[in-house]
């Protein structure tokens, strides 16, 4: 029924799914038989800044694997800009989790860089002025000009994620998906990735990030998305983010203070 | 004798195990450096030993059919069809049943390799007339090496090394990040099975010189050498190749140069030899590097820690630091401060003034960041905040002797 239901939602005339950079119908994702995300409809509008919210364990990135074909679902369909994902790639870029990587990899922080236009250079393509040029400047508009040449291995946390959003930067997508950006990083770069994200915002992209300091999404995002293995709420912050759904999304794990104190801050 | 094997001089069979070595060395190296740097280095012990049934059945069927059984393209073909079932054999324990990886190589290596042997036995009694030699391929023959060997390693060699050039940079970027890869699209299992393919080549061309038991390590010890020196993995990937290389032409050389010395072995424990030295003397990654990286630094926290210490007026006690200290020209025998010695602690308690009012503001979150005890504040803040700061301290203090 679930999955009936889903692949009608997912016709492309459906004008949601027409419009939406991102759209998920019945999406179910398992880990052997154990569901991590069971039947998730997203739609993410256009042109926002959506966080994806839930406690550890929730699905959170599993739902952007699956979006991004990394993980392979047991149901559902994924349309971006409403066309299949594979005929989309050149559309997303990918902010993996920093601890995904062997940061001793022999590589510097520009190869890294260029790993972005490996689409555009093809398999025989050469690096050249151009390609070179507009990996500088990627890494100039996370702050990080200064470490082209380092070996990856010696840059701080939040270097290594200003790196890796420097990569997505370099494949000029129109949707961003990015898992837990500010996870373990300086107040610095924190400040540096949020400005870039605003800027893409600015420039009419659409960011999707998994996000974990519930105090922040209210300055950062405008739309957010609460899942804890089922969709719990979606749609501008003011709707979607409140006591009640906080609530149902983290049941006992947040405190109830905790969440007056959120919702008070909402206004 | 040796330098006449170095020079090439000992000989058409030696010249051309000399030159497919080098070739095998440099082909090895750098298809080894992907499997090593995607972290797999062992499956290639699984594919090599799962070249032995096919070779053996490959014998067989040349048999029957009334050739040369000992025919040797028909034999690496035979090896290559093996390696793969094997490698299929692995991929598929490891995708679809809850084995991990280490598990399927260590199965499907222990029982290919025992159904080779078992054939291998089942061809000596079969009263071929002459022996087959097959045995040769487990740890290499190059005594009865013709042209057209050297011929199959040097095309085979080339072929390879022009495919990994070519599928590098996917190759690259799986390795390193293979979820990123796949979200941009690149399809991670081909280009794993791609490279694979690459390395059950290298090992095909590798089993007349080295022999399947020991090909895995001239791909793994060259990448593992060469990553002592650079951390640019192009760089790796060529000088793997090199040291690849040169392992094959001095193992063939020294092999040559005294009778019955085995080839393939001498060049796997010349490749060591190699691996041994870039282990110790590698500027940055060495091991020796490191000791004196650790000895220095481990002076400048003695140095500072005495030096805060005499600010303090307290005691030294440490005899390490007093050792360094008086070395120094700081202190004096009886643990008394020199005039220098008081300059520098002067110095040096301030230095931890200025950080700590840098640590506590929120305006210098950056410099801050940046503090370990031992760095100095100059290389951090610049001459204007710095003397800032010292308006917010106040003037300096005396250190008294």
């Amino acid at each position: 029924m679930v999955e009936l239901a889903a692949k009608q939602g997912a016709r492309p005339t459906d004008p949601s799914v027409q419009a939406s950079p991102l759209a998920i119908r019945g999406l179910t994702v398992s880990y052997n038989q154990k569901p991590a995300v069971f039947s998730v409809d997203m739609t993410v509008q256009a042109g926002s800044m959506t966080a994806i919210i839930g406690p550890n364990g929730a699905g959170k990135s599993t739902l952007l694997k699956a979006a991004l074909g990394i993980v392979r679902p047991v149901s559902g369909q994924v349309t971006v800009f409403g066309r299949p994902l594979e005929k989309q790639r050149a559309r997303i870029a990918y902010v993996p989790q920093r601890a995904s990587v062997d940061w001793d990899f022999p590589t510097r922080v520009i190869d890294v860089v260029l790993m972005g236009l490996s689409r555009e250079l093809g398999l025989l393509g050469r690096v050249r002025m151009w390609h070179m040029a507009r990996a500088m400047d990627c890494l100039h508009r996370v702050g990080m000009h200064e470490f082209a040449d380092r070996q990856i291995g010696q840059l701080s946390g939040g270097q290594q994620q200003r790196v890796f959003l420097a990569r997505a930067l370099a494949q000029e997508a129109d949707l961003y998906l990015l898992d837990e950006p500010f996870a373990g990083v300086d107040a610095a770069t924190e400040k540096a990735i949020i400005g870039v994200l605003k800027d893409l915002k600015q420039a009419g992209k659409t960011v999707v990030a998994v996000h974990h300091d519930l105090a922040t999404v209210t300055d950062y995002f405008d739309h957010v998305f609460l899942i804890n293995t089922r969709k719990i709420a979606e749609g501008p912050v003011a709707e979607a983010f409140t006591a009640e759904t906080l609530q149902a999304t983290y049941g006992g794990r947040l405190a109830t203070a905790q969440i007056d104190q959120i919702a008070g801050a909402l206004g | 004798m040796l330098w006449d094997a170095l020079t090439l001089q000992l000989g058409y069979n030696a010249t051309l195990v000399a030159i497919g070595a080098t070739l095998l060395g440099f082909a090895a190296g750098v298809t080894g450096t992907f499997l090593f740097l995607r972290k797999r280095a062992l499956v290639s012990d699984a594919i090599s030993h799962a070249t032995l049934p096919g070779v053996c059945i490959a014998f067989m069927v040349m048999v029957a059919l009334g050739g040369d059984g000992r025919n040797l393209p028909g034999l690496l073909a035979g090896s290559a069809l093996s390696a793969w079932v094997g490698l299929l054999c692995i991929n598929g324990l490891t995708r679809r049943t809850r084995l991990a990886e280490d598990a399927a190589i260590g199965a499907v290596l222990s029982v290919f390799f025992g159904f080779g042997v078992v054939l291998l036995t089942v061809i000596q009694t079969m009263g071929v007339g002459r022996q087959a030699g097959l045995e040769g391929f487990l740890l290499g023959s190059t005594a009865g090496m013709l042209f057209s060997d050297a011929l199959i390693i040097a095309v085979g060699g080339a072929a390879t090394v022009l495919l990994v050039m070519i599928l590098r940079r996917p190759m690259l970027t799986v390795a390193f990040d293979a979820e990123y890869a796949a979200a941009t699209g690149l399809p991670v299992h081909r280009v794993d099975l791609a490279m694979m393919g690459l390395v059950m080549a290298v090992t095909v061309i590798g089993l007349k010189i080295v022999g399947l038991i020991l090909i895995v390590a001239l791909l793994i010890i060259p990448p593992v050498t060469a990553r002592f020196w650079s951390d640019r993995a192009d760089r790796v990937v060529l000088l793997s190749g090199l040291v690849g290389g040169l392992a094959g032409y001095l193992g063939a050389a020294v092999s040559a140069s005294a009778p019955n010395l085995p080839t393939g072995p001498i060049i796997v424990l010349i490749s060591f030899a190699l691996f041994a030295l870039s282990l110790l003397l590698a500027p940055a990654r060495g091991v020796l590097a490191a000791v004196l990286r650790h000895r220095r630094f481990q002076r400048r926290v003695h140095v500072r820690q005495g030096l805060l210490a005499l600010a303090q007026g307290q005691e030294v006690y440490e005899p390490y630091t007093r050792r360094l200290l008086r070395q120094a020209g700081l202190m004096r025998a009886d643990g008394v401060a020199t005039d220098a010695g008081r300059a520098r602690a002067a110095k040096a308690l301030r230095d931890e003034r200025r950080w700590g009012l840098v640590r506590a503001d929120q305006m210098h979150e950056a410099a801050a960041a940046q503090y370990d005890g031992l760095r100095d504040i100059e290389t951090v803040l610049t001459r204007d905040q710095i003397d800032e700061i010292d308006r917010r301290i106040g003037p300096p203090h005396e250190v008294r002797a």
